[in-house]
């Protein structure tokens, strides 16, 4: 019981030099500080590659171990980036505003200032006013606080309403799915204040590094990306790891009986779910100042349906597994849609890798639930053979449990 | 025999006319000739208004000349002259009707007004054309007096009236005339007369007729009191300051009010040495600092005085501004007021029948894409997320078959069993290979078929390409069963709900009367138990399951007459079905219907009370269903006892 943290779990030790090796690897070749063998956008993309890591790590802390399957989890990613986008928006428009004002012969007055912010912000959707919830957006502090905030209290009103009627299962997917559409439909509004389906873009400029090559922006961002990650997992890795992993673990397996072992079982899947939903705001908002642009679609159900898949084909319940989906196959789909791949033909078929793409992923996807629920991560299983129990032959009754052919047999 | 008869009315109409105006057309065109022959659409309607009230006969055949490009000049002498095509060369006329010989092309300019003048012509026309002997040229006659109705025409179509023959057009002249007479009779009595005679008539003409009665303007009362005041305004309630000022300013009872760019363009031009007006440049990045600034620049004589904040206040407050009626006369409307209100009654009504009609026809949309799922979730408690796709693919097989089969009907009445045919084949051939596998994981058959609908979507997309593909209905579905101007329904609409209905009838029958529903009913309740009284559980599964997506390709049929064919149109009611699903409460199909029509009739309400926005009122909707599902977490019919299952 004395042996520390870290003895106990040796896999966040090498997780973590794993990450630390990758990341120095990436920064010698990278064109800001050494060889220049990965470009600046494949350093955007493995920058982002992380930043998809870490909500995958939270999806299977909600998923894989808890047994929530949350298809509402890239809204709150894509909230995070929103508000951190208002920021940056807002600061560097204002230094375009007051650039051009300056021109003017007298220094701007603050209301000119703003006025000239809200127009150039917002005559795409033809207003000239600044709303109500950019209130904060001239701070960074204050954003970077609404960041948190906006997606966790949506997290925890939504968690508490659906955990205190005892919405379970399928039902609760279906309904954070509901949650997540209504939020992408209300942003596709011009007047939602967020610029409606345009979103907000230029998030790639620092405000007040205009100087500053983006290959220099792009690596600080990435080292970030991989900072979050790897406290991500420390911290996630502590979670499950003690009593409280335990707790809800038992609730994934069998929510009534930890209900009448006298757990709030409702408290713990709430706090999860929020806990959950503010690291995906975190991963947001590291993720879109690398991306460059983020608009409505991205808060679409299919996102948080992929990152499902992701955590799936990676392994759930194990949170290696995660970071290993999530790599993997969004750097495959980045890969595979890029069309840079030759075209196969096959006869008078010609296939293209951007069309077949989703097809295979889904089917794969399918596979994977049906042969492989471990995933990749039942290879390091494979590895280390740990077997599953082999519970030979059909099940002899329809119900859960049943006894199988074998069992009955001994 | 008629056309004698018009003709004769026409006579005896004009021949009084005739008797005083003889030659005047020619006298009035002559004292215009400049503008004649170079006219612009601003300035010449007093003159052909003039030409066509003139009661000469010839009106008419100038006129129309004019309009034809057939008034010319005559090279030789300068004489203005109607010309009609003869042989190679023309005929002339002289204005006042006596021939003046022939000419080649030659020899004759024609005047050749613009589009804009020929329309002013075609309108002063009408009194002519009015009276014409052919009722199609009557009738559009009428129609363009509706199109831009004037005080000229009032008194020709009063004469018209009587003289007509055909009963319709008659109806039409005569509601034209009450139109007309509201507006523009100098007898007000008359005018109330016909505002009253309309009742509570909802036409859209209708009320395009009294609306201008109440246009109001927006006024500062400065000297004598405009006779027909709509409302007072008072400042900061009913209008804002700077409006009741800007009202000032234009009526030129106070001074412009100084804007920011123009305050800020003076002090740049009286910038010397950094200073403005003894004020540092560097401290101007304030509104209160430019005040000043301008302040001690208008002290000095050098910026003409605006009005400051205080003085504008002042100048509001000291001034009464009203809306007032460009109608002067208070009867009228007043009578135009009572009208509308009776009409916007009677209206509101009519409005929330219709948007009745339209909740059903949304219900029967929701309610076909969701019965489908109704069966594979609510009775066999297997999500289907490839729902949507079966939807997709019933849809694509109607334009499939309409490429083979060119007859509409035809091809309607065959797309529908071979989209059944096609989606039980593809649900069955899913159950048995990918869903009997996962009967005990719930979450997992709903990942699962999210990738079969990922790849259906996609394969889609590959063969269909992204643009959306035409469905197209017959033609007698074309068109819309309308009641009046507010109230009507599309045929589409009205096949769509009757489909619904029959797939109601249909799964009923199914469940209650058939031996197969009987057996679905048992394993549904308890499988271990019809298992062990003879039902496979295994068929009967595979059949459920077939079903429900054979229903899911008759609904993608329907709702692809209707809506874009496109290899997302599934994806869009997959979750407005699930809801559907959960609102009405699983495993029974009147919760579907239920839930269907509170559904449809939320959505298309409270798209009535925000009407610019149907994304806001999808999201609304989402949000309701979120907090109804907190209040009845099983849905609006729950099953009770042992069909509930836990």
């Amino acid at each position: 019981m004395t042996r520390s943290f870290l003895a106990r779990n040796p896999s966040v030790l090498i997780f973590i030099g794993l990450l630390a090796v990758f990341t120095l690897c990436v920064t010698l070749m990278s064109e800001a500080f050494g060889a220049g063998v990965i470009s600046t956008s494949f350093v955007k993309t493995l920058g982002k590659t992380l930043c998809l890591c870490l909500v995958a790590l939270a999806m299977d802390l909600i998923w894989g171990y808890a047994g929530i399957l949350s298809l509402g989890h890239m809204a709150f990613f894509a909230l995070g980036g929103y508000m951190i986008g208002m920021w940056l928006m807002y600061a560097r428009t204002e230094e375009i505003v007051v650039a051009a004002l300056s021109q003017g012969g007298l220094p701007a007055t603050p209301e000119e200032i703003t006025q000239g912010i809200a127009t150039q912000i917002f005559g795409v959707v033809g207003s000239s006013d600044l709303p109500v919830i950019w209130s904060f957006a001239h701070s960074l502090p204050l954003q970077l606080l609404m960041a948190l905030a906006v997606p966790g209290v949506l997290a925890l009103i939504f968690g508490w309403l659906a955990f205190r009627s005892r919405v379970t299962g399928v039902y609760l997917s279906i309904l954070t799915q509901a949650m997540t559409l209504a939020l992408a439909l209300y942003l596709f509004q011009n007047d939602s204040g967020l610029r409606g389906n345009n979103g907000l873009s230029g998030l790639q400029n620092l405000p007040g590094l205009a100087d500053t090559s983006q290959d220099l922006v792009s690596i600080w961002f990435f080292w970030a990306s991989a900072l979050a990650l790897a406290l991500g997992y420390l911290t996630l890795n502590w979670v499950v790891s003690g009593k409280f992993g335990s707790v809800i673990r038992a609730i994934r397996d069998d929510e009534a009986r930890v209900r009448f072992l006298g757990y709030p079982v409702e408290v713990y899947k709430l706090f999860l779910f929020t806990l959950t939903a503010l690291i995906a705001a975190l991963a947001g908002v590291l993720y879109y100042p690398q991306a460059g642009i983020i608009n409505p679609a991205e808060l679409a159900p299919i996102a948080s349906i992929y990152l499902a898949v992701w955590v799936a084909i990676g392994g759930r319940g194990r949170l290696y597994g995660a970071v290993i989906g999530a790599a993997f196959v969004s750097l495959m789909s980045s890969v595979f849609t890029s069309g840079r791949l030759p075209d196969i033909t096959l006869g008078p078929v010609r296939l293209n890798w951007v069309d077949w793409w989703l097809v295979i992923l889904g089917l794969t996807f399918v596979a994977v639930t049906l042969f492989a629920p471990k995933g990749i991560g039942g290879l390091f299983d494979r590895l280390r053979h740990i077997a599953p129990p082999d519970r030979k032959g059909a099940p002899l009754g329809p119900d859960d449990g049943a006894f199988q052919e074998q069992e009955a047999q001994r | 025999m008629r056309l004698i008869a018009c003709l004769l009315a026409a006579l005896l109409c004009f021949l009084p006319a005739l008797s005083r105006a003889e030659g005047l057309a020619a006298q009035i065109v002559a004292d215009n000739r400049a503008q004649i022959e170079k006219p612009s659409r601003q300035t010449i309607g007093p003159v052909i208004a003039a030409i066509a009230g003139s009661g000469d006969a010839m009106a008419d055949d100038i006129l129309s000349a004019w309009a034809d490009k057939r008034l010319v000049i005559r090279k030789a002498d300068g004489a203005l002259l109607i010309a009609t095509p003869e042989g190679p060369g023309l005929a002339l006329m002289g204005l006042d009707g006596t021939p003046a010989g022939t000419a080649t092309r030659a020899e004759v300019t024609e005047l050749k007004p613009n589009a804009g003048v020929r329309g002013l012509i075609a309108s002063a026309l009408v009194q002519f054309t009015l009276t014409d002997p052919d009722p199609a040229r009557r009738a559009e006659a009428l129609s363009s007096i509706a199109r831009d109705p004037s005080a000229e025409t009032l008194a020709p179509l009063r004469a018209a009236i009587t003289t007509e023959t055909d009963p319709d057009l008659k109806a039409q002249k005569e509601r034209l005339e009450r139109f007309l007479t509201l507006r523009f009779d100098p007898d007000p009595t008359a005018r109330v007369a016909a505002i009253e005679s309309l009742g509570a008539d909802i036409a859209l003409d209708t009320r395009a007729a009294l609306n201008p009665l109440l246009a109001t303007t927006r006024m500062v009362v400065a000297g004598n009191v405009p006779p027909n005041i709509a409302r007072p305004l008072i400042p900061g309630r009913d209008i804002t300051e700077d409006e009741a000022y800007a009202l000032l300013v234009g009526a030129g009872l106070a001074p412009a009010r100084l804007s920011p760019e123009d305050q800020r363009a003076a002090l740049v031009t009286h910038l010397s040495g950094g200073m403005v007006g003894g004020i540092a440049l560097a401290d101007l990045n304030s509104q209160a600092a430019r005040d000043r600034a301008y302040t001690a620049l208008e002290a000095a004589g050098t910026v003409p005085t605006a009005a400051t904040d205080d003085e504008a206040r002042a100048a509001v407050a000291a001034h009464r501004f009203v809306d007032a009626y460009v109608e002067q006369d208070r009867a009228v409307t007043d009578a135009a007021a009572a009208a509308l209100a009776r009409i916007d009654r009677k209206v509101a009504l009519m409005q929330a029948a219709d948007l009745g009609l339209d909740a059903l026809s949304l219900a029967a949309i929701y309610f076909l894409a969701a019965i489908g799922l109704a069966i594979t979730f609510g009775v066999m408690g297997v999500i289907n997320m490839a729902h949507g796709e079966f939807i997709t693919m019933g849809a694509y097989t109607g334009f499939v078959v309409q490429l083979f089969v060119p007859d509409y009907t035809l091809s309607i009445l065959i797309a529908l069993p071979l989209a059944f045919a096609i989606t039980f084949g593809a649900g069955v051939a899913m159950e048995r290979l990918v869903i009997r596998h996962l009967y005990k994981r719930p979450l997992e058959t709903l990942l699962a078929t999210f990738g079969i609908s990922i790849a259906l979507q996609q394969i889609l997309k590959n063969v269909f390409g992204t643009q959306a593909r035409p469905l197209t209905a017959p033609g007698w579905l074309d068109g819309a069963l309308t009641f009046n101007d507010v109230v009507s329904i599309s045929y589409i609409r009205i096949a769509i709900f009757v489909l619904a209905v029959i797939f109601l009838l249909f799964f009923l029958w199914l469940m209650k009367r058939t031996r197969l529903g009987l057996e679905v009913r048992a394993v549904t309740q308890n499988p271990t138990m019809a298992a062990s009284m003879g039902i496979n559980p295994d068929r009967i599964n595979m059949l459920t399951f077939g079903l429900g997506s054979g229903i899911a390709g008759i609904a993608g049929v329907a709702i692809g007459l209707y809506a874009k064919v496109t290899s997302e149109m599934g994806a869009d009611y997959i979750v407005q079905s699930f809801m559907t699903v959960v609102v009405g409460g699983v495993g029974n199909v009147w919760g579907t219907l239920a839930g269907a029509t509170m559904i449809g009739s939320l959505q298309k309400l409270i798209e009535f009370l925000n009407p610019s926005n149907t994304l806001a009122a999808q999201t609304y909707m989402i949000l309701f269903i979120i907090l109804f599902i907190q209040f009845r977490p099983r849905g609006i019919i729950a099953l009770r006892g042992r069909a509930a299952g836990d």
